[in-house]
């Protein structure tokens, strides 16, 4: 038999049928949406009579439009008010399972999807937001999807696909202290740039993301997108089953062993080959930092800014006012961001926590922490983290994607800089006019601590 | 949606790399729950000031250029998935893109929306925005039955590539949800008969 990969194994085993000389058919196994991609599908299924064809795999939560105040009283912006009440018209009428705004399994629907046990290896997710390349850390193949096919899986429960190339990422070795998993993803992004990626689904592989927990694994499999791939993934073991055991949709008792049994066939042969494969050294990573407006542009924090001559390059410098060639050490920061799809779940907020307890945060500084979901929210208060935040002067606010794209009203002003752990340093992507530096909990920490950036690698140990 | 067969029209250059889709359309635009309107706001951070007026320098405001061809730099349409950007580019008037490289997600948005992603050569990109930026009037045509892009008055065309299956819904004006509800049955053994 032919040896398979991961992708290999879960894709073929979705395959309705084949299109000759075209895309296939693949089957979705669980579909999740939220309140800004899917009306207009709702509406484009009504406009032509066509019944959604499986309810019961559709799972809905209200994220991206949500404010992160007062989620017990109405919201304020009518436009929003209407997209949110929209998404709950849509998923009563059709009978889909929505954790809406203040319900306790609320949350940014790549946080709760896994907390919940919806997200299991072996399965295909999809749902209308790019970073759903996040549930691949349990092994799944997920990924983004427009609007047009949240309708056809409304639809159907399908997708006309072709089959994307395959791609591996090895790291191995020990990262140095301070290493976060969000340091690995955007090192990884740092030397591939922002479209190595573009038609191909990642597997990552090597010692680095064995040991990583949950987590980690969720945080790197985030950013995949941002490298340009649809999807990344990793095998699934016992980290991924310990994870899931226990969890509100996962399997119980003999079903759970039949399932795990199953799941330990999914990772890639030995000997399987790839369309491309990229190894690093994992004591090669330092805490990173980007530095312009892709998130290909990054660096090591103690690195400087490197010098390039082409156009896109320098649009992007002067849209940070940075100079090419220059450190970022030093460079004073008024804003703070902690949370996002890609670090909002519990081990980002014990990894700041970790470092602002018993300090304060600089003056200057607005410090916003966003928790990924309700659940995290609550965890955060019974391990007694709030009250370290409290404390050093951080905000602990509530639940929903936030500043990492500012559809709400936590935006970042007109020209001011924010250390983000979050996913996109696009232009404006967290307010108009806005400079966004991405880094990982520890870093954005310590920048809100000292108000400034600061080489995080000489305050450790 | 509507179909596509071949287009002569004069293009405007957008010589940027990795046009992203929160620069196609910002998120504070995504609040509709239609798809109309989208035009309006298309690449708004950069056709108007931070006080509302006009910025002449973009390339859009430019009253030499005009046309439904927006000829972009390399990785057009990277980021989020949000079909609103498909959306906003079919909505300002553009019927065709071309690039020398597309996102994923991006592509197959413009595609079920009867916008032609025209993936081309480096070289021709850059012969492309160089010939329209010396002639604000040059003329483009893209010709989908022969996937061909040529500019006209000269000897540069080039061939691009697109899937079998999307060029025939492009060229008929089909969608996926045809396809795929004419294929229930065959969905519904799946299910019956899943191995994982």
């Amino acid at each position: 038999m032919s040896k398979k990969t991961l992708f290999d194994k879960v894709w073929d085993s979705h395959v309705v049928s084949t299109i000759e000389n075209g895309p296939q058919v693949l089957y979705i196994d669980k579909h999740l949406i939220h309140e800004v991609t899917s009306p207009q599908a709702f509406n484009e299924l009504e406009e032509r009579g066509i019944p959604i064809f499986r309810p019961d795999q559709i799972v809905a939560t209200a994220d991206h439009n949500t404010p992160t105040l007062n989620q017990d009283q109405p919201v304020k912006d009518a436009l929003s008010r209407q997209q949110l009440k929209q998404l709950s018209i849509n998923c009563k009428k059709n009978n889909i399972t929505l954790y809406e705004l203040g319900h306790k399994y609320n949350g940014i629907v790549h946080v709760m999807a896994p907390e919940l046990g919806i997200t299991q290896p072996g399965i295909t997710m999809v749902c209308g937001d790019s970073h759903t390349s996040t549930h691949g850390a349990f092994g799944a193949i997920a990924f983004g999807i427009g609007t047009s096919q949240v309708a056809q899986v409304f639809a159907s429960q399908c997708l006309l696909l072709t089959k994307p190339k395959s791609l591996r990422v090895t790291v191995n070795g020990k990262l140095k202290n301070g290493v976060l998993p969000k340091d690995v993803i955007l090192y990884i992004i740092s030397k591939l740039g922002t479209n190595s990626g573009t038609g191909y689904f990642c597997e990552y592989a090597g010692n680095v993301f064995e040991e990583m927990s949950m987590e980690g694994r969720m945080t790197v499999c985030n950013m995949s997108i941002e490298m340009g791939a649809r999807g990344g993934m990793i095998a699934p073991d016992e980290t991924t089953f310990k994870y899931i055991k226990g969890r509100k949709f996962a399997p119980k008792g003999e079903e759970f062993e039949k399932k795990v049994a199953y799941w330990k066939s999914l990772p890639t042969d030995e000997g399987a080959v790839f369309d491309k494969e990229y190894h690093f050294d994992a004591s090669d990573i330092e805490p990173m930092i980007t530095y312009g407006t892709n998130p290909g542009m990054g660096i090591k924090i103690s690195e400087n800014i490197p010098v390039e001559e082409n156009a896109s390059f320098k649009k992007s410098l002067a849209y940070m006012n940075f100079e090419a060639g220059e450190s970022l050490i030093n460079k004073p920061i008024n804003y703070v961001f902690i949370g996002s799809c890609t670090n909002s779940r519990i081990e980002d907020f014990r990894a700041a926590a970790n470092y602002i307890k018993g300090k304060k945060k600089a003056q200057n500084v607005t410090a916003w922490l966003v928790p990924g979901s309700k659940q995290v929210e609550v965890q955060i208060i019974e391990e007694g983290l709030k009250d370290i935040f409290d404390n050093a002067g951080f905000q602990l606010r509530q639940p929903g994607c936030s500043a990492c794209l500012a559809m709400n009203d936590d935006k970042i002003p007109q020209g001011e800089y924010c250390v983000s752990t979050s996913n996109r340093n696009f232009e404006g992507r967290q307010g108009q006019g806005s400079r966004t530096i991405l880094a990982s909990p520890l870093v954005a920490a310590a920048t809100a601590v000292e108000g400034k950036i600061i080489d995080i690698t000489k305050h450790l140990n | 949606m509507e179909k596509f067969t071949t287009l002569k029209s004069t293009a405007i250059p957008l010589n940027i790399e990795n046009v992203d889709t929160d620069q196609i359309i910002p998120a504070r635009f995504l609040k509709a729950t239609d798809k109309k309107g989208f035009g309006d706001n298309v690449f708004r951070d950069w056709r108007f000031n931070k006080d509302g007026s006009i910025n002449s320098d973009f390339v859009l405001n430019k009253s030499e250029y005009s046309g439904s061809i927006l000829v972009a730099g390399n990785n057009f349409g990277c980021g989020s998935s949000r079909e609103h950007a498909a959306w906003a580019i079919v909505g300002y008037g553009f019927k065709v893109v071309v690039s020398s490289f597309f996102a994923d997600i991006f592509k197959g948005n413009a595609l079920n929306n009867g916008l032609l992603p025209v993936q081309v050569s480096e070289e021709f990109l850059s012969d492309l925005l160089q010939k329209i930026e010396s002639n604000p009037k040059t003329v483009i045509e893209v010709n989908l039955q022969n996937q061909t892009i040529s500019i006209q008055d000269s000897d540069l065309s080039e061939h691009f590539e697109i899937d079998a299956y999307k060029k025939t819904c492009m060229l008929n004006g089909y969608d996926d949800i045809d396809y795929l509800v004419n294929n229930k049955k065959q969905i519904e053994a799946f299910e019956a008969q899943k191995t994982y």
